[in-house]
């Protein structure tokens, strides 16, 4: 399933002095895959809305949550 | 010519008086990949670039001044009646001797901004992805300084930063593909 | 001004911000997609909201903008606080 968090596991050496942090991630937001926008793209319902996601298509819209919070990682 | 507008772009609030977190803001103010770096990087390259995606420059440029107007509100409500024991628990210690609580054009570690962080290379291509790059690397100082703060509200407010400058880079992209046009080819509908 | 601002301001003035960032985001998508006529119907609908909104804004909160561009009450009410960042 599409995300817009991507997960790689880096070499870690047994003699590493910080306690390895074993996934890393990073983001993916969609500005990378919409291309050139096509036109009439659904939109939020309220003009409210879409000042609160930052922007009026939800095509565009991209949530982000820290990765070293709890429960956000395993996504 | 400008206009000002006496409101903000989004509704600013924070918790607490943090001057912490008001130290880390500091880089979206007067650091590298900044508000003022961007909002002066557009509005300077528009002048030498085709008429075509002037507009968009000029509006995106417009635009990162009413963000840097609400990195200035967060600041300024972070640090607002924050003692000098506080700036200085704070790490701003530094500051407070040269600026008391008042704002400055300086990144996280107090360097003073400098043209050097932007370009304006003259060819178009160049300009536009330098563009983009700086709308990538300003999502990301976003994403960092969420990732050090426990204010829910000031998150609410670098969240919606952090999704324009997704869109501000979705646009970018679209000006170079108008730039890589044929004439008289319309690439898109 | 020093009377603490009621939630009706900040109610106004969220509506307006509503009605901007709609503005925004179609001027920076009409920079790039000039044709899209359905857009630029949106764009005027809501320039007009804005100006209603304002108007109304205006008038129990002094004005938006200067240099001619908002009218001014007497004695002059531009220069009031709060200010943007104050609120």
């Amino acid at each position: 399933m599409f995300s817009q968090r991507k997960f790689y596991t880096p070499y870690t050496s047994p003699t590493d002095p910080c306690p390895p942090i074993e996934v890393k991630s990073y983001e993916t937001p969609p500005q990378l895959y919409l291309g050139f926008q096509p036109p009439c793209l659904p939109q939020y319902a309220s003009a409210k809305e879409a000042l609160h996601r930052g922007t009026l298509w939800p095509a565009l819209y991209s949530p982000y949550e820290s990765p070293y919070k709890r429960g956000d990682t395993g996504e | 010519m400008w206009y000002y507008e006496k409101k903000l772009q989004y509704p600013v609030r924070v918790r607490e008086c943090n001057p912490r977190l008001a130290k880390f803001l500091i880089e979206q103010y007067g650091g590298a990949d900044g508000e003022l770096a961007a909002a002066l990087r557009y509005l300077n390259q528009r002048y030498s670039i085709p008429d075509k995606v002037i507009g968009l420059l000029t509006d995106i440029g417009t635009e990162e001044f009413a963000h840097l107007e609400m990195i200035a509100t967060m600041v300024y409500k972070l640090t607002k009646d924050a003692t000098p024991e506080q700036m200085k628990e704070a790490g701003l210690g530094a500051h407070y001797v040269n600026h008391d609580n008042a704002l400055f054009y300086e990144n996280a570690s107090g360097t003073p901004w400098t043209a050097s962080y932007i370009q304006a290379k003259g060819d178009p291509i160049a300009d536009i992805y330098e563009d983009i790059a700086a709308e990538e690397k300003a999502r990301a100082t976003y994403q960092w300084i969420i990732n050090m703060s426990d204010d829910p509200e000031l998150n609410d407010g670098l969240k919606y930063l952090r999704e324009r400058e997704v869109v501000h880079s979705q646009r970018f992209r679209e000006a170079a593909e108008i730039l890589k046009e044929e004439r008289g080819k319309k690439v898109f509908f | 001004m020093n009377e603490p601002l009621t939630n009706a301001y900040y109610e106004l003035l969220e509506e307006i911000q509503a009605v901007d960032f709609v503005l925004c985001e179609l001027t920076l998508y009409l920079d790039t997609h000039p044709w899209d006529n359905e857009a630029v119907q949106q764009f005027n609908h809501h320039a007009h909201q804005s100006r209603q909104l304002k108007k109304q804004y205006e008038k129990q909160y002094g004005p938006l903008f200067q240099y001619g561009m908002s009218y001014s009450g007497y004695p002059w009410n531009w220069k009031e606080a709060p200010w943007p960042w104050q609120v």
